[in-house]
């Protein structure tokens, strides 16, 4: 098996050569590069925290309520238990929801990141 | 053999050479020992996640939920909504880190990570243990299946699959078994789909007779009954851990993640199959709810489990009947071929690496496969015709279960917190295998007390997954000594976007 290899060698006298220093930065155990690194992995963490934290208190209480009210049960709308209707038909939806959105967002801390330490031009400067 | 076997028997048929001509068109393609292993990691989004919907949707969601639900209420709905949120869960903790890890299985990744032989070495047995655990109840399926559409002997069904999942693997591996599972997945939705929507015709023109829907038992989203002190909640609690952890520790669901281009496409590939995963899962409680009305002998003969195979020969006599049931037969051989496919990749690739690439040599990577492939089939067919009546849902659970409390946290934690020593790794994977494992060999042995310690036994995974996660970490922290050098630029490759990589 042939393991990916990302170059990150020394600075390149090319005009990539922010990039390489800002990502050596990630990369070496420096104390600015590991700013970098804490704060994209916290943010990431959170973000993935967050979903799962909203299918807990969503998917994660049903049990609870219908255990503690089990008359939920007799509940209907158009003629279908609220439960078939939540659980067989609303939750797909609501999942696929979740993950769209989570994509979106994971992506916009990536682009954020990578603003950050490859240094597009319009940002050069901001760093340091 | 009477006439009510042939649209079975032309669908079983029919199925088999469609997926060996797939399997031989997409050797056209298959040149490379990449290709063999990962499809040369060049499969897009929708393709590859028609393949991860075909492989994922076994014979469990094809025929064993409706049964499930038929009988059990809507308490059963957690095994579906378990299934597809556990890609939501996957999706967010690992699926693109695992990707850029450039892991192609679980034992290249607790290797890269942590820097251990022994790791490596613990991991393959788990995963050969839970792809055999899993590959089990889809042989024995296979049999009941065939026994129930064509009244073949039982040991038909395991033979047939066995051999047309051998034949495609060893022939073209991945790339080839990507096209056939992208094109069972359509097939499986199809064949569910197009009877549930002439039964329900069925039905609306027999003036829609009661569907007893209403009655509140059947109602109920939760386990066991009030006044039990709590076991129902526990054994519902326990259930919905396993599924919605379980999932990122399947092997067949992890190598597909490196067939991927990069990380970005890993969640992409994500997002997709959890809207093919929904749109399935909205098909079996229809069944269920047409078997509340029509298929009253089918629960009182206990043959529930059979409801998708039998329900349009039920509600509609004829022709009509026979094609339908026809189709459905299509589709539940075609969830024994894919599920078994991938798992049996999944195998075939961690014995490949750890076993029979030393004893055929590095060079003849594809012979390797090839060899190892027969092992990973053979060896759990001949123990499912050995061993009869294992309990397809109980089984599939169980392997949820064992998933989840041993790979779960070794993936969450090594993509998340730079502290993982290989001794903590080693302890959690023991603690949790141990105990979900335990129980698995206690339950499938026969042995049930009953009560509390049945309720812990029969449902591991409340009590096995916070044991290994807390194992994991305190033995880490004390050993924090011997956190591997490279953890933080490993961690740094996962996180770091695919824009920077180059």
């Amino acid at each position: 098996m042939v393991e990916r290899v990302r170059v990150t060698g020394p600075p390149r006298h090319t005009a990539a050569s922010r990039t390489a220093t800002r990502l050596g930065d990630v990369t070496e155990q420096t104390a600015l590069g590991d700013l970098y690194l804490r704060s994209l992995l916290a943010e990431q963490l959170r973000l993935a925290l967050r979903v799962i934290g909203l299918l807990v208190v969503t998917l994660g209480l049903v049990p609870l309520l219908f255990h503690l009210a089990p008359s939920l049960a007799e509940r209907q709308l158009f003629g279908v238990p609220v439960v078939w209707l939540a659980l067989g038909v609303l939750v797909y939806p609501f999942l696929l929801f979740l993950g769209w959105r989570y994509v979106r967002r994971a992506e916009r801390n990536e682009r954020v990141f990578a603003d950050l330490v490859g240094g597009h031009a319009d940002h050069d400067g901001d760093g340091d | 053999m009477d006439t009510t076997a042939v649209p079975g028997l032309v669908a079983v048929v029919l199925v088999s050479l469609v997926t060996l001509a797939i399997g031989t068109w997409g050797l056209r393609f298959s040149r490379t020992t990449s290709d063999f292993f990962v499809a040369s990691r060049t499969v897009r989004p929708r393709l590859n996640a028609s393949a991860i919907g075909g492989e994922y949707l076994s014979a469990a969601s094809f025929l064993g939920i409706a049964g499930l639900l038929l009988v059990g209420g809507a308490e059963m709905l957690w095994y579906p909504v378990g299934w597809t949120a556990g890609y939501l869960v996957l999706l967010v903790l690992v699926a693109a880190p695992l990707r850029r890890s450039g892991a192609y299985t679980l034992p290249d990744f607790a290797e890269a990570r942590l820097g251990s032989r022994t790791v490596r070495a613990a991991c393959s047995l788990f995963v050969v243990g839970v792809g055999w655990l899993y590959l089990l109840p889809q042989f024995e399926g296979a049999g009941i299946t065939l026994h129930a559409a064509i009244g073949a002997p039982e040991w038909v069904g395991p033979v047939v699959v066995g051999g047309v999942v051998l034949a495609n693997v060893t022939s073209g591996g991945m790339r080839s078994i990507t096209f056939v599972q992208a094109f069972q997945y359509w097939l499986k939705l199809t064949a569910l789909l197009i009877p549930a929507a002439v039964l329900l015709a069925v039905w609306w023109g027999d003036g829609r007779p009661g569907s007893g829907l209403g009655d509140g038992e059947w109602s109920v989203p939760v386990a066991g009954h009030a006044g039990d002190g709590g076991l129902g909640l526990y054994t519902t609690y326990s259930l919905i851990i396993a599924l919605f952890l379980g999932t990122m520790g399947l092997p067949h669901v992890v190598v597909r993640f490196y067939t991927n281009p990069d990380g970005r496409a890993a969640r992409r590939t994500t997002v997709v199959v959890l809207g093919f995963l929904g749109l399935f899962y909205l098909l079996p409680p229809v069944y269920a709810g047409l078997g509340r009305v029509y298929g009253g002998q089918l629960v009182s003969s206990g043959r529930s489990d059979v409801l998708v195979l039998e329900l349009p020969r039920v509600m509609l006599e004829g022709a009509g009947g026979d094609v339908l049931t026809g189709l459905v037969t299509a589709g539940a051989f075609a969830a024994f071929l894919s599920t078994s496919s991938g798992l049996a990749i999944a195998v075939a690739g961690v014995l490949t690496q750890d076993v029979t690439t030393r004893l055929v040599g590095e060079r003849d990577g594809v012979t390797a496969f090839r060899v190892a492939a027969v092992v990973a089939v053979v060896i759990p067919l001949v123990v499912a015709l050995l061993v009869r009546n294992v309990g397809v849902a109980q089984s599939v659970g169980l392997a949820f279960a064992v998933a989840a409390s041993t790979f779960c946290p070794l993936l969450v934690l090594g993509i998340w917190w730079r502290g993982l020593t290989d001794v903590g790794a080693l302890a959690g994977l023991g603690a949790g295998g141990l105990g979900a494992g335990g129980a698995a060999v206690v339950t499938l042995g026969g042995y049930s007390p009953g009560g509390w310690a049945g309720a812990l036994l029969g449902q591991p995974a409340a009590w096995s997954v916070p044991l290994a996660v807390v194992v994991m970490v305190t033995v880490s922290l004390a050993t924090a000594g011997r956190a591997p050098a490279h953890a933080r630029r490993f961690l740094v490759r996962l996180h770091t976007p695919e824009s920077l990589a180059s």
